[in-house]
């Protein structure tokens, strides 16, 4: 009994701890590093995790995601749902109650005219919108009462709380944005630089991709809340610069995305100043095998398209072969440290959508030489290579110039050569690669190579516009310029009908089986690509930061209301 | 004199126009577009319609025009609106960067006060070291000093800075901890505390662009100093009996420095250009992290808008260079 006393005892201020700190602006400056430097602090003409991860200190939407990748409120009262009648029955339409007594940071109310505005931001036919996805189906939104504001979509909507959540589309103050509509939205420096929040910080100062300075925001609806008086975000160097000046010499606070070596990881954390934070969302590092012919032979705009089959890559055998011959934890571990894992599915997050598949972690050499065998190619000259109708089993790989991913291409290298295929491997600049150049024949759409690597995610928790991208219509080539997502043209008419039965379907269920069978398909099922590596943003903290939850699903920033100092 | 300088002033109109085509159209040729930093979630409809908004698909003769413009009509109104609080520039669209939608000059105008002090800083303690280094090292030529100082300033002109910054940084800021390893642009000075921070984060870097400055202009002197020593009027000024410091500080030094002088001056650009390895490592974010982060982000205003001014800097610090020449050497001068 005396024992239980003394330990109940020990536990009482532990239970206590945040209550000491519970006082607005009493732990003093919270240091930020970001090595890519925040050039905007406006969601909606960024885009850019860093632009919105910043701007996430004083704009809210009005539910959050948690580190599960579920809805929590933030401006709304309660999540609506077709319970609380917040969704209508027919699922066209959701209506949100604002918290009451919601203040700007300039003190005047916040009210559903603010959310009708800022709709008709984003959607204004003049603007360019970066996340005009999120108000994709919306009809109309329209005030009810000052506090209440309805959503109307054109169709039943299984998903209806896309618009107003995340970080990605928060509200803006109509007052401080009415003359920033359509074209003029890009010249209003001043607005979109200090944008009037709701959030527990205003912008101080913020000098274009330097530093942003901070202060507490007095009118934040926790009166105990945010614990800082002050926040620094400094921007600039590099990843490694940015863990070290948090976990070596501590004179920062908290680094974003520090993804560096892991035997860098293990050395830092060993001093003990800090720790890394892992969120693992929907970040998946794959390959993309080409299931059309890229050869320089075929005439322009017909090379890469699916009029030409790719003479090695469309036989699933090879396919098959190609993956099994590569050792994912290999590739997690030495790439990527804590901040990997092995995966063999697409949708690796939220829980309720990842498919339990682990059919492709286990290498097999031998068994990948036996399928290239019955698929007919063999080494009949003892070069090494394989060949089939005197056509050698060649293949390009390409990625971007990117430390890690040339260690991984090198490792693939091999165990393809190992198995009897010849690998020419090629960097292109991530800044071509991504740049999406319908000009540039090494942008990663027009995917002039057989193979090739990088890694993608997509905006939300519900991944169904993510498999959306994977549809016979959506495979880039000269008629949508090169401009859609279906990069390795893949095509096949079950996976389009059963995306089609997703995009009706509404009950949860369902809909998770179904995300979950799409995705086999694409992957284990028919091997059109082969995710290698669950990537997590890894960011360092240091043991003095209290508060700090990695959600994946959100920006980083989102909860630094919560955060506090550790005395 | 005038008349030169105002030649030469009316030639540099026609050169920087070509200057200015140049540029713009290299930078804008170069692979890269500003779509690479859209992420890839946001969809392709509305990344295409984002490029279009931002101009990037207009043909670039016509852009360069109205950068042209921008550069030689809107950003002069606009600075004078700056200055003398008026409006002349008002709603004119100004030259826009495409990564933070603002106008580049701003950003240009925020960052000039760190590169001047930090790169600045470090040519001209560089240059203020590099006198007695050559004048040393000149006088003995084979003696212990000018091996000693021969060996630095060879380590300081082959080493490049990419390397002796990183080598500093980890091991006087990250590993011992003496010095910030990032620099804080928002730091003012207005005490002893906060001189002796704004001192202690500049200490690295201008550190290390001194000790390369330094050498380079030091083995400029060494090298002058060498030729004029042995020539007649100092042979006389010796005779006379003249003391060695005033022989070398007032017969040998003047002379040596006119074409050091010259060197000081054409390398003045490049303060302005800024250092942009050092910058980087440091966390100075001048004007040299500005122009690499411009680069990366395919953000071609940026980039055209600072490579051009440092062009404008280099004809004219090569203007001056003639200048200060005719002025120290009265043979050009009566010549």
């Amino acid at each position: 009994m005396i024992r239980m006393t003394a330990l109940l005892g020990l536990m009482i201020p532990v239970a206590f701890a945040p209550a000491a700190h519970a006082q607005r602006g009493s732990d003093g400056t919270l240091r930020l590093i970001y090595h890519q430097a925040v050039s905007i602090l406006n969601p909606y003409l960024s885009g850019g995790t860093k632009d919105i991860d910043a701007a996430s200190l004083m704009l809210e939407p009005l539910a959050g995601f948690d580190e599960n990748g579920h809805l929590v409120p933030r401006l709304a009262e309660a999540v609506p749902t077709v319970e609380n009648g917040g969704v209508a029955a027919d699922r066209r339409s959701v209506t949100w109650r604002l918290r009451p007594d919601l203040r700007w940071s300039d003190g005047s109310p916040v009210t559903a005219e603010d959310v009708v505005f800022t709709h008709s931001y984003c959607t204004h036919p003049e603007g360019a919108c970066a996340q005009l996805a999120k108000f994709a189906g919306v009809t109309a939104v329209e005030a009810v009462d000052p506090l209440t504001v309805r959503v109307s979509f054109d169709a039943p909507k299984a998903n209806p709380w896309i618009a107003f959540t995340g970080a990605s589309a928060p509200i803006l103050q109509k007052a401080q944005f009415a003359a920033c509509l359509g074209a003029a939205a890009a010249s209003c420096s001043e607005q979109n630089f200090a944008p009037i929040g709701t959030g527990p910080f205003v912008v101080q100062e913020f000098r274009v991709n330097d530093v942003a300075t901070f202060a507490a925001n007095p009118h934040y609806r926790d009166p105990a809340r945010p614990a800082f008086a002050e926040v620094v975000l400094k921007g600039g160097g590099d990843a490694e610069g940015a863990a070290r000046a948090v976990l070596e010499t501590g004179e920062f606070d908290y680094a974003w995305n520090t993804l560096i070596p892991p035997p860098l990881q293990a050395e830092l954390t060993t001093i003990g100043k800090g720790n890394f934070v892992t969120g693992f969302g929907g970040l998946v590092e794959r390959i993309v095998l080409n299931l059309t012919d890229p050869s320089p032979d075929l005439p322009e705009g017909t090379r890469s398209t699916p009029r030409h089959p790719h003479p090695i890559l469309s036989d699933l055998r090879v396919r098959r072969a190609l993956s099994l011959a590569i050792d994912r934890g290999v590739l997690a571990d030495l790439g990527y440290g804590s901040a990997g894992r092995p995966v063999c599915n697409l949708i690796p997050a939220p829980a309720e959508y990842a498919s339990a598949d682990t059919s492709c972690l286990t290498q097999d050499l031998a068994a990948a030489k036996a399928l290239l065998d019955q698929a007919g190619w063999q080494d009949q000259d003892g070069d090494g290579v394989r060949e089939k109708d005197g056509r050698p089993l060649a293949l390009t790989f390409q990625t971007t110039v990117n430390p890690i991913r040339q260690d991984v291409q090198a490792l693939v290298k091999s165990w393809w050569s190992e198995i009897g295929v010849s690998v020419t491997l090629r960097q292109i600049d991530a800044g071509v690669f991504f740049g999406s150049d319908p000009a540039s024949p090494d942008t990663h759409q027009k995917f002039y190579a057989d193979v090739q690597m990088y890694a993608s995610e997509w905006d939300g928790t519900d991944p169904e516009p993510y498999l959306a991208q994977l549809t016979c219509d959506r495979i880039p080539g000269p008629e949508n310029q090169w401009q859609a997502e279906n990069i390795g043209r893949f095509c096949d008419p079950a996976f389009d009908a059963a995306l089609a039965r997703l995009q009706q379907s509404i009950a949860p269920d369902e809909r998770a089986a179904l995300i979950r069978a799409l995705d086999t398909m694409v992957t284990t099922g028919q091997m059109a690509l082969l995710p290698l590596v669950h990537r997590g943003r890894l960011s360092a903290r240091a043991n003095s930061l209290g508060g700090v939850v990695a959600g994946p699903w959100d920006a980083e920033l989102s909860r630094a209301a919560e955060w506090y100092r550790i005395k | 004199m005038r008349r030169y300088i105002a030649r030469r002033l009316l030639i540099s109109v026609p050169t920087l126009l070509v200057i200015s085509a140049v540029v713009f159209l290299v930078v804008d040729l170069a692979p890269g577009s500003p779509a690479s930093q859209i992420p890839q979630t946001i969809p392709a409809e509305v990344r295409a319609r984002i490029i279009e908004q931002m101009g990037v698909n207009e043909p670039a003769l016509w852009r360069y025009l109205l950068w042209l413009r921008q550069v030689f009509m809107i950003e002069p109104l606009a600075a004078l609106d700056a200055t003398f609080g008026t409006a002349m520039a008002e709603g004119q669209a100004r030259i826009t960067s495409w990564q933070s939608r603002g106008p580049v000059m701003e950003v240009i105008a925020e960052r000039l006060p760190q590169t001047l002090a930090v790169v600045g800083g470090g040519y001209l303690l560089g240059a203020v070291l590099a006198l007695p280094i050559g004048i040393v090292a000149a006088l003995r030529p084979g003696g212990l000093w000018d091996r000693g100082l021969g060996l630095v300033t060879l380590l300081g002109v082959s080493l490049p800075t990419f390397l002796t910054a990183a080598l500093v940084s980890l091991l006087f800021a990250a590993r011992l901890g003496w010095f910030p390893t990032a620099y804080d642009t928002t730091l003012r000075v207005t005490d002893w505390a906060s001189l002796g921070q704004q001192v202690r984060q500049m200490a690295l870097p201008v550190g290390v662009l001194a000790l390369a400055n330094a050498a380079v202009i030091g083995r400029y002197l060494r090298a002058a100093m060498q030729e004029v020593l042995p020539q007649d009027h100092v042979r006389a000024a010796r005779a006379r009996g003249l003391s060695e410091m005033r022989v070398v500080l007032v017969h040998v030094l003047p002379n040596a420095l006119i074409p050091v002088v010259t060197v000081i001056a054409l390398g003045l650009p490049t303060v302005f250009g800024g250092a942009i390895v050092t910058e980087t490592i440091f966390k100075v974010n001048g004007i040299g992290a500005a122009l690499i982060g411009a680069i990366r982000a395919s953000d071609l205003p940026m980039v055209q808008t600072i490579v051009f001014l440092f062009a404008v800097l280099v004809v004219l610090c090569n203007l001056i260079a003639d200048v200060l020449y005719a002025a120290l050497d009265p043979r050009l001068r009566h010549g």
